[in-house]
């Protein structure tokens, strides 16, 4: 095994707070690097849905006994620590099914409005489909036109590209991915609102990959809408969140009508209740919340700087250990986040993720839901290893190990 | 040696038969399958209500380029009637290896595109 000699392991031992990695197939242990896809759950989150559902389960916002009092409790409680964590407000901070539905809370209550005949969206080609097909169809029913960004032979975007779609004045939006999930790209997103807002348009951001991995300031980012999903943040799945400006969200109707997003009922016609619960239509995913702002309070008592600096050296020990394999090409940037996707001559990407898969290696292979990004990339589908805060460098070694072993069943 | 992985599925995947194009053809299809990206034309020719010949081209693993390359050399000289009419069964028992739910449309991908040549209609085979 090829150990780079400036590698040390990182002292964040934490994989005994995750339970399902120490489950054993065959006798042997699981080797998880699918963080990417979705991230396994510490006991704390576990723990808060057990409980949640054990002793304080009510519907929120409505009645006065205590049990609703404790669930309502609980759910805005983990709002508030929620937005804090991301450095938002309360008020602006979101609960929606995941990021997609984020995404499409805007495309409909936002884009649909706000969007015309000469207008444009700008997206980039690294983009997940989730912040490709809600630009596509909001634009098609405003007359308005979608284009995007390129991305370099380094898996980079161009800021002087996008000044030059920003100078022709149409654009009304830029919707850009934090961080690639095929690339691992780290976008400068705080850069793209700069240049974005002088030239007038708006600014959604995706970062459900970022979230996960690294300290977001969500107001020193100061996009429009900043989305991401929270089962990739060691949270449940079913909850996503929006964080929006203030007046962007008050100036907006509301995404989905129903219960609990009301100010006042009339048979013909009503008026929205305030933010955030304007957006929220409906009994909300109250255990999905209160199981996600117990991820965010196990992720902070970490610390978010510490988790970045322990997948940064983790990526690099992955990227050296991976590149001395034979036949194995990398993609993407060499400054990234914890994920790398990567190709091996003679192997399709799903035969590599089968056969690791002998050893209880988790692996992703696919277009990722990028399949703009693959298409430029030249190839038609990735393997991909992606990091939690739960990976160690023997996590590694047990990849590479066993990618040997695949190229051996291929006589490679 | 490798359950899935048997020395003749890596032999066609290394060398597939009737890989490429065919010009000129009377029938084509282009199939693709949406979880993976893999992407799969077929090009035939037709001589007295039978498949003349046939080229199959695009990307895949292992398992859906093996089973192209396997179903090509059958599908040469079989009537399209009875073409059109052959079940993920008929591919699955000729490629004789263990496929999971998560590889059959890998495997079932070929089928799918040499029937829609034929039949104009490109269903999943069952």
């Amino acid at each position: 095994m090829a150990t780079p000699a400036t590698a040390t392991e990182s002292t964040l031992d934490i994989r005994g707070d995750f339970p399902i990695l120490a489950r054993e197939i065959d006798g042997r242990p699981i080797v998880y690097l699918d963080s990417g896809a979705t991230s396994q759950k510490p006991e704390a989150v576990l723990k808060a849905l057990d409980d949640y559902y054990r002793f304080h389960n009510a519907n929120i916002h409505r009645s006065v006994y205590l049990l609703a009092q404790e669930a309502t409790e609980l759910f805005e409680g983990a709002r508030e620590r929620i937005a804090a964590f991301c450095g938002g407000e309360t008020r602006t901070t979101i609960f929606t099914r995941n990021a997609t539905e984020a995404i499409n809370l805007v495309a409909y209550a936002w884009a649909r409005r706000e969007l015309g005949r000469g207008d444009a969206v700008l997206i980039t080609e690294m983009e997940h489909h989730s912040n490709i097909v809600p630009w596509q169809l909001a634009t098609e029913d405003a007359g308005a036109s979608l284009r995007h960004l390129r991305v370099s032979d380094d898996g980079l975007l161009s800021l002087e590209e996008l000044d030059a779609e920003l100078a022709k004045g149409d654009v009304k939006l830029v919707a850009v991915a934090h961080v690639s999930n095929v690339l691992g790209t780290i976008n400068p997103v705080a850069e793209i609102v700069e240049r974005a807002h002088r030239a007038g348009a708006l600014v959604l951001v995706d970062g459900s990959q970022a979230v996960p991995q690294m300290p977001v300031d969500v107001g020193q980012i100061g996009a429009d809408f900043y989305v991401w999903t929270g089962h990739k943040a060691l949270g449940p799945t079913g909850i996503g969140v929006l964080h929006g400006r203030a007046e962007v969200l008050e100036s907006m109707r509301p995404f989905l009508g129903g219960g609990d997003m009301i100010a006042h009922v009339d048979i013909e016609r009503s008026t929205w209740n305030e933010l955030p619960w304007k957006f929220e239509a409906g009994t909300s995913m109250i255990a999905e919340a209160v199981g996600l702002g117990a991820a965010i309070d196990y992720l902070a008592a970490i610390g978010m700087e510490r988790i970045r600096a322990h997948e940064h050296a983790l990526t690099d020990y992955a990227m050296a250990g991976l590149g001395a394999v034979e036949g194995v090409k990398i993609v993407g940037p060499t400054e990234r986040a914890g994920l790398i996707s990567f190709v091996i001559d003679g192997m399709h990407p799903h035969d590599i993720a089968e056969l690791v898969n002998r050893d209880n290696v988790c692996i992703r292979a696919g277009h990722h839901c990028a399949q703009p990004l693959m298409r430029r990339l030249g190839v038609g589908a990735t393997a991909r290893a992606s990091f939690g805060p739960y990976n160690n460098q023997a996590d590694v070694d047990a990849l590479i190990g066993s990618l040997g072993r695949a190229r051996e069943v291929f006589g490679l | 040696m490798d359950d899935l992985y048997r020395d003749f599925i890596l032999e066609h995947y290394k060398r597939p038969k009737n890989f490429g194009e065919l010009e000129p053809h009377d029938l084509e299809a282009h199939e693709h399958n949406p979880l993976c990206g893999d992407e799969l034309g077929v090009h035939i020719r037709v001589g007295d209500g039978k498949v003349e010949d046939l080229r199959f081209h695009g990307h895949g693993c292992a398992i859906s380029q093996a089973s192209a390359s396997i179903a090509s050399e059958e599908l040469i000289g079989m009537e399209l009637d009875a073409v059109a009419s052959l079940d993920a069964d008929w591919l699955l028992d000729l490629l004789g290896i263990p496929i999971s739910a998560t590889r059959r449309k890998c495997a079932l991908l070929s089928l799918k595109a040499m029937r829609a040549a034929i039949t104009g209609e490109g269903s999943w085979p069952v």
